[in-house]
């Protein structure tokens, strides 16, 4: 691994990490069951450099934003490489936002450059503020040959000749701009610096280390912190290879397991338990004293490695098990979401250790990460090294809010000083979580104070978010609220989101209504709909500039009405 | 070519198949989340199935923000 100590920028550590291993590969990208590319690092410097001659001669300057709207692919990492290298910002966005949602996010990060795939970009021509944009150089990848691009280039055709430089940044500038939320009025742009992601891979990888040879499954959006991390910026200071798929249907990701023979891995619940539930359906199929026998293995399996894993003796004891999920995987990662600890011990005990963790896009990545000595199922792990965890204004039962003191903290939110000051309060990050601290320094989640949810899909969903899609319906008024805040619970697990209506004086919740709500409740994308809704009989609390007290009125309908008001749409 | 109805009950029916429901209990505007209890992991799934009965390849951003057949249906005709 290189030593990170060494380097004030991503753009320098990778460039460094190129010409060190140029032989190992670090780029696998699969569609199907078909390899569509293999790079070593020395391919993926000479496809990034005239790319980066390019940017530079179009004049990115140093600090310029340049967005990237990609599914996982080898494009995104070498034009992210391209654009550290030539001093840019990256603006990483979730391609699954819609196209008004992106230009949105475009102009507010105040983007001069962007990489996306065509498919993406035809829906952002064909968006109504299309032409109100203001991005300077777009480059579109993979565009059919008779495609209009509407001003963009070709991005395999944006490319020229000459050695490019490598442009200095210091260690506190910003190295990227990541949005954890926020298309419905007031963006969360989480400026995160090169130190940040440099410290983020020392401790990330001082427990959990890639090395020439390592292969990472990169199956979460390389928009996202996480994979951003693990599948690009830890693997590759390290000579390891990332292995894109084009598809993430389950069945190919499980044949990616075998055929790239797969080292780690990260992943979200709902991908987890779907493994899960098809292991155990395969097991149910096992004749009785194969089951039998299995069961054996297992329980031996799960006494011998009661205090740390021991891959090589797990995968000896249940060899079919680890032969279907290649024979060299190592661990597999997740969190973002609650996630059942029943799934956690389900792997565990066959040999396959998942380590839970918990971070934010505002602590660069993670905080907290299982470091399996002892496997436990029931928190999400221990502070990683650099991280300082504390517990503000604990109860009886030493629940409060978590703060978190880090290297790795960022610097600050995009032009909203009041939302910084008040998440950063004197170099403490206050999460907005719920948790407990063992003495052990196990950290146990147990909730949220902040008003989102978590999918199992491992999306962060903020109410406000999501109001403009009822925006017009005929009611007084309404708001959108995350079950958990108006009605707190010591636990994780059964979020969902509430539309409060109040109706007119007189007005009945006529079918039609109801109608109208999951009409427009549906055209949301599923992960974003609201599960349920309440009538609330008052007028909002509003502030004297007309925004609804949230916090005021989540405490009033909490304290009104029980959680079973709440009527399934 | 074959008609946009024709394709949307050949969705329909290799859904009942995939999923193991009755044919008849599915309608072309039915959110399939909703209908057949599945998250969006197993909606992708049926992509598969369609695939090799309709002989394309459909990438899995067809799916985004598709929670109907119809719509489904519809993303298919375009590649036929």
């Amino acid at each position: 691994m290189l030593d990170l100590d060494r380097y004030t920028s991503l753009g320098a550590a990778l460039s460094d990490a190129l010409d060190r291993w140029p032989n190992e590969t670090c780029l696998i990208e699969a569609d199907r069951e078909r390899e569509r590319t293999r790079l070593t690092y020395s391919d993926f410097k000479q496809m990034a450099a005239p790319l980066a001659r390019a940017l530079q001669d179009a004049e990115l300057r140093s600090g310029d934003r340049a967005a990237i709207i990609m599914t996982n692919q080898s494009k995104w990492l070498i034009s992210a490489y391209a654009i550290l290298q030539s001093g840019g910002v990256l603006v990483p966005l979730d391609y699954k936002l819609t196209a008004g949602e992106h230009l949105q996010l475009l102009a507010h990060s105040r983007t001069k450059f962007m990489v996306i795939e065509y498919h993406l970009w035809r829906a952002i021509t064909q968006d109504p503020e299309f032409n109100n944009h203001k991005i300077k150089i777009v480059l579109v990848t993979e565009a059919p040959p008779s495609a209009e691009l509407r001003g963009g280039y070709r991005w395999e055709e944006f490319r020229r000749k000459g050695d490019p430089s490598l442009i200095s940044r210091k260690r506190q500038d910003a190295a990227c701009i990541v949005y954890s939320s926020g298309t419905g009025g007031r963006p969360k742009g989480c400026v995160l610096t090169h130190e940040n992601y440099l410290e983020q891979c020392k401790s990330l990888t001082a427990w959990y280390p890639f090395w020439p040879g390592v292969r990472y499954l990169s199956i979460l959006p390389t928009n996202h912190a996480i994979d951003f991390m693990v599948g690009f910026i830890g693997p590759f200071v390290c000579g390891a290879c990332v292995v894109h798929l084009r598809t993430l249907r389950p069945e190919f990701v499980r044949d990616a397991f075998v055929r790239y023979r797969i080292t780690y891995v990260s992943l979200v619940p709902m991908v987890l338990k779907n493994l899960e539930h098809g292991l155990r359906s395969n097991f149910d199929a096992l004749p009785g004293i194969k089951r039998w026998v299995l069961n054996l293995m297992i329980s031996i399996n799960k006494a011998l490695t009661r205090k740390r894993p021991n891959v090589e003796l797990s995968r000896k004891l249940l060899g079919q098990v680890h032969t279907a999920f290649g024979g060299q995987l190592l661990a597999m990662f997740t969190g973002g979401a609650f996630i059942d600890p029943q799934t956690l011990r389900f792997f565990y005990e066959l040999g396959i250790p998942v380590a839970n963790g918990y971070g934010l896009t505002e602590a660069c990545t993670v905080l907290t990460l299982n470091d399996l000595k002892p496997f436990r199922a029931d928190t999400v792990g221990k502070p990683l090294p650099g991280v300082e965890l504390r517990i503000l204004n604990p109860d009886a039962d030493a629940v409060g809010e978590v703060a978190a003191h880090s290297k790795t903290i960022m610097s600050h939110y995009l032009d909203d000083p009041e939302l910084t000051t008040e998440t950063i309060v004197d170099g403490w990050l206050l999460t907005g979580d719920l948790g407990r601290l063992e003495a052990n320094g196990h950290l146990q989640l147990l909730g949220r104070k902040k008003n989102m949810i978590v999918t199992e899909g491992g999306k962060n969903i903020y109410p406000e978010d999501i109001e403009s899609a009822f925006d017009g319906l005929a009611v007084k008024e309404y708001c959108v609220f995350a079950a958990n805040y108006v009605w707190p619970k010591k636990e994780l697990g059964g979020e969902m989101l509430v539309l409060v209506l109040r109706l007119e004086q007189n007005q009945e919740f006529a079918d039609s209504l109801k109608n109208e709500i999951v009409s427009r409740n549906r055209r949301l994308p599923d992960f974003k709909r609201v599960t349920g809704y309440v009538i609330w009989d008052k007028d909002f609390l509003r502030t004297a500039s007309l925004k609804i007290k949230r916090n005021d009125l989540a405490h009033e309908l909490g304290s009104s009405l029980e959680r079973s008001a709440v009527k399934e749409l | 070519m074959q008609t946009q109805q024709k394709t949307l009950d050949e969705v329909l029916d290799l859904a009942a198949v995939q999923f193991k429901v009755p044919r008849q209990s599915l309608s072309p505007d039915d959110d399939f989340f909703k209908k057949l209890g599945i998250d969006s992991l197993q909606a992708l799934s049926l992509l598969t199935r369609l695939e090799q009965h309709f002989n394309i390849e459909l990438p899995d951003y067809e799916m985004q923000g598709v929670s109907d057949f119809r719509t489904l249906a519809e993303r298919i005709q375009t590649r036929l």
